[in-house]
């Protein structure tokens, strides 16, 4: 099936179909997050001993973690921009450089959430340390499923520049608001869970 | 938005900028956290930066300073079940468990 209007807007919304999509899903994903910010915030305040953070994890690899998602996204609108000034081959190098960053910190998460089961902390350890676990860890698969549509399009689904090019660059543009979305997550669990 | 390349390699210098600012403020956001300020100034402090950081994610890279009223009519009705949720625990005082 093919769904109409991914170039042109359509004129009662004035959007193209995919933009009110993605942004009808990220306002189910900001109810997602938020259950949990909601369920930590009464964790916390009805918990005896809350630890701060920093005490536990470790707050410079956390702080690098940032700087790369931070990064991951200024680099993903350098894709579409470059999409949009009709270069295919930046375009793509961009896509590859926002993956490799997606990998760069899922790969830190998981060295840290090992050196966490090594020194016995799992989940069921106390309730800071599961609330940790289950915020990190929805983030972190959101984190991979971005890096597998980052990979789709650097590979096969580049083709679609050849025949739709504007169509290929709506995409990235679209995928780059999920990713942002991702970012803005990991832009409030550094602080609540780490520093605070 | 513009579209034509003139229009882009302005936009990407925005975005650059904002990108700088994002590093700085994180840099912040860790720098605070060793002064001891009070526990709630602290999280206080800590959040507005967040909230700002947010702000201009969404502004700047989500394209929201220049959206269409339909996303911000889809976004408001989300914010106002979000600050809903956020004050959903509140209503433990009524009835405390104790963790």
């Amino acid at each position: 099936m093919l769904i109409p209007y991914t170039v042109k807007p359509r004129p009662d919304t004035g959007l193209i179909n995919s933009k009110l999509g993605i942004w009808l899903f990220l306002a189910s994903e900001v109810m997602l997050f938020g259950a949990l910010f909601s369920s930590y915030i009464l964790l916390r305040v009805n918990s005896v001993d809350w630890p701060v953070g920093s005490t536990i994890l470790s707050v410079p690899i956390a702080a690098f973690n940032t700087v790369v998602l931070i990064s991951s996204s200024i680099t993903v609108i350098m894709a579409w921009a470059s999409l949009k000034m009709g270069n295919l081959s930046k375009g793509r190098m961009y896509i590859l450089i926002t993956f490799l960053l997606g990998l760069t910190f899922m790969c830190v998460k998981a060295y840290e959430y090992n050196t966490k089961f090594h020194h016995g902390l799992f989940p069921s350890e106390s309730t800071f340390m599961a609330i940790y676990f289950t915020l990190t860890g929805l983030h972190g698969l959101h984190v991979l499923g971005g890096m597998i549509v980052f990979a789709y399009f650097w590979g096969p689904g580049a083709k679609m520049w050849k025949t739709e090019p504007e169509h290929f660059t709506n995409r990235i543009e679209i995928v780059g608001l999920y990713w942002h979305f991702v970012d803005l997550v990991w832009i409030f669990l550094f602080p609540v869970l780490y520093l605070l | 938005m513009g579209d034509s390349v003139e229009d882009i390699k302005k936009h990407v210098r925005t975005y650059v900028m904002v990108f700088v600012v994002l590093l700085f403020l994180t840099g912040v956001t860790v720098g605070i956290s060793y002064v001891d300020m009070g526990h709630t100034m602290n999280i206080v402090l800590a959040l507005v930066i967040a909230t700002i950081k947010a702000s201009l994610v969404a502004a700047y890279f989500m394209h929201l300073i220049s959206e269409k009223k339909l996303i911000y009519y889809t976004l408001l009705i989300a914010a106002l079940f979000f600050i809903g949720l956020m004050f959903l625990p509140t209503g433990q005082s009524l009835d405390p468990i104790h963790l």
